[in-house]
């Protein structure tokens, strides 16, 4: 009997756990909200109805979602590989500027050409970015922790003179590119949705939704269906083991690292080619560091991430709204949010783990 | 009015120091936390807090010392949440901090907005008693009348706010207690190899946990002299990044604490000889962006760490978290 519990309980844990731990980041966070001086509960209705109450909030919670799809896969391919990528952000931004190039320079092309044009351009120069700190750490043992955070700011300093100096639309003043081509504009899934009697109202939900779950359905494949997915989570998990089975670790690491920075790249797509229409400053915004929390708390797997994604996306959305709806909490809050999911999901995985384990197995 | 050029050196001399005053506290805070073997990421987090709580201590009580308490405490408490994280709960020091900054990054807005209601922000500390204002030390007004040598005493020596002495001071002491005592000598050994010092039966994560605690302090020193001293109140991340500016000068002094006062400096002088210049053409080259004078400490802390110039030695043990054996 018991150990059939400890079976169950073993098969359930990797659902259990970051259920468990997102309640913990929640309740830290509902004590944040009730010190306050606000409802912890109503706060939580707000979210919920701000993030899925209406078709707008919808369109928008699944917006945002897109881009920690991409940002959450990008960090989970290079975990797999036994790298830590926190450049995402930068690696986001200066793929940007790869899909900016299509945008404003081949414009001129048929509609689904500039699309995968874009697609391609933004992985190329996000893996570009992702490549040098790859490389350093594969050839010279520099951390790619610090590489990566390095490569974050000098990203940004790149991305602003370039908006600020040479991209910049003559005669303004906000650091902005001029509107890219309207072939270069993702469509909207306004129809689609409208199929299912959902109205989006105003949010920017695009194409690049369906491109974010098929990079999902992709890179499952690549990962748990391919000889070189197993030979990069070998490579991973024991480079030992890989090397002695004829594996080079550093060649996993650097076609991790690409492919990692590839689909950080590919946020460009959502937010400029479905929505701004234009580069914009800082228009990662942060998405690439919550791609992080939606790696960890999607244990690495696609299709963990697709949820915790839409968790995110939510928060984001859901936040805004209950911003609105209480003056007295910040729109920061939903970053409070983040964090402790990253800090229990992610620091403190052991915390409930060796506890639970005990009560309901035999052997630990 | 032109300045000679003595002057203007003087000037970029002294606005160094101001810039380099919360870089060489944070990096001091990462040399603890690094050399015990504990990433020392977290120090942005820790920065940010400290200058949260002694922003709102001190515009609450009218005072920049009740300031620097809470300051210091607020960042020790950060300290001892990660430490109980990553030394005694083994998790990832990586994840911890960064999730850590990121809570910060998020808390302190939130609170400045609920418990202020000025935005994100707290109030702004108008009143002199509230912050670490400049020092005039005697004789510096006099001796301002004979610029040479007397501007050197009134701009360079004279004329800063008491933390940033503190700073000063805090560099030999940090390098005596890491390298002249038997608690220094511990944490060098327990970043570079914990299972000597565990069979010497010393406790591991006693030593790490002291070592980030000290860091707490260190980086709440670092927060206050922001919000108190260069600024006048709390603004949402006001860090700027400084925490990892720290690291990277702490790696690009090799783990060493005068070299990284060195690395310190140098990024401050970088910086502050870019606000000067900006827009400025300068002989030959034209006018330097100021973007890429931004991303020049980076950029060279990356070729450092490429090991073109010089091999790296991080401590041994560094990120790894010490598991007893059985």
């Amino acid at each position: 009997m018991s150990q059939s519990r400890s079976a169950l309980y073993l098969r359930l844990e990797p659902f259990l756990l970051p259920v468990l731990n997102l309640g913990l980041a929640l309740l830290v966070s509902g004590l944040i909200i009730f010190s306050i001086g606000e409802n912890p509960l109503k706060a939580l209705q707000v979210i919920f109805q701000g993030s899925f109450g209406s078709g707008e909030g919808l369109g928008y919670t699944l917006f945002y979602s897109t881009n920690y799809i991409f940002t959450g896969l990008a960090v989970a391919v290079a975990y797999h590989a036994g790298l830590f990528n926190i450049g995402c952000e930068g690696q986001a931004y200066v793929g940007g500027l790869g899909v900016s190039f299509v945008g404003l320079y081949l414009g001129g092309l048929p509609a689904w050409c500039v699309i995968i044009l874009g697609i391609l351009a933004g992985a190329l120069f996000g893996a570009a970015w992702a490549y040098v700190p790859a490389w350093l750490q594969a050839r010279k043992g520099s951390h790619i922790v610090i590489t990566t955070i390095m490569f974050n700011f000098i990203g940004s300093a790149l991305m602003t003179w370039l908006l600020v100096v040479v991209l910049i639309k003559p005669g303004q003043q906000a650091p902005e590119s001029r509107e890219f081509s309207n072939h270069a504009f993702l469509p909207s899934l306004k129809g689609l949705f409208s199929y299912a009697g959902i109205n989006l109202g105003q949010s920017p939900l695009n194409l690049a939704l369906l491109i974010s779950l098929t990079a999902a359905v992709a890179i499952w494949f690549l990962l748990w269906r391919t000889r070189f997915g197993y030979q990069l989570r070998v490579a991973g998990t024991s480079p030992a083991a890989a090397r002695y089975a004829g594996i080079s670790p550093e060649n996993f690491m650097l076609k991790a690292m690409l492919l990692s920075g590839a689909l950080a790249g590919c946020l460009g797509l959502n937010e400029l080619m479905g929505s701004q229409h234009r580069l914009t400053l800082d228009f990662p915004a942060g998405a690439g560091f919550i791609g992080i929390a939606v790696a960890l708390m999607g244990r690495n797997n696609p299709i963990g991430i697709c949820f915790s994604a839409l968790l995110f996306g939510a928060l984001v959305q859901g936040g805004g709204e209950l911003a609105f709806e209480m003056p007295h909490i910040s729109h920061a809050l939903v970053i409070v949010i983040q964090g402790l999911v990253i800090l229990f999901c992610g620091a403190l995985d052991q915390l409930l783990k060796k506890p639970l384990r005990r009560i309901f197995t035999t052997t630990v | 009015m032109t300045l000679s050029y003595y002057t203007v050196i003087i000037l970029l001399l002294a606005g160094t120091i101001r810039v380099a005053t919360p870089l060489i506290l944070s990096a001091l805070a990462g040399l603890f936390s690094e050399r015990s073997g504990v990433v020392a990421l977290g120090l942005e987090g820790m920065m940010l807090g400290a200058a949260f709580g002694s922003a709102a201590a001190s515009a609450i009580y009218g005072s920049a010392w009740l300031g620097l308490l809470v300051g210091v405490s607020v960042s020790v408490l950060i300290a001892a949440v990660l430490s109980f994280a990553c030394v005694f709960k083994k998790g990832n020091q990586v994840v911890a901090a960064i999730a850590l900054n990121i809570t910060i990054s998020g808390l302190a807005p939130t609170l400045a907005l609920a418990w202020f209601n000025q935005g994100n922000q707290t109030p702004g500390l108008t009143n002199s008693a509230q912050r670490f204002l400049e020092i005039t030390l005697p004789w510096a007004k006099v001796s301002r009348t004979h610029p040479f040598p007397g501007l050197i005493y009134s701009e360079l020596i004279s004329g800063h706010s008491v933390i940033v002495y503190l700073a000063a001071l805090l560099v030999p002491l940090s390098a005596f207690i890491l390298y002249k005592t038997r608690f220094g000598l511990r944490v060098r050994a327990v970043g570079e190899n914990p299972h000597a010092l565990d069979s010497a039966g010393i406790s591991v994560n006693k030593i790490r946990t002291q070592a980030v605690l000290i860091s707490g302090v260190l980086s709440g020193v670092a927060g206050t002299y922001l919000a108190t001293a260069a600024g006048a109140g709390f603004i949402p991340d006001m860090t700027a990044g400084k925490g990892y500016l720290a690291l990277a000068a702490l790696i690009f002094g090799n783990w060493k604490p005068y070299r990284a006062l060195g690395a310190c400096l140098l990024f401050a002088f970088t910086d502050t000889v870019a606000t000067r210049l900006q827009g400025v053409p300068l002989p030959l080259i034209g006018i330097i962006p100021v973007q890429f004078i931004i991303a020049l400490p980076y950029l060279m802390t990356v070729i450092l760490l490429a090991g073109f110039v010089a091999r790296p030695e991080p401590p041994k043990a560094i990120g790894v978290p010490y598991e007893k054996e059985n």
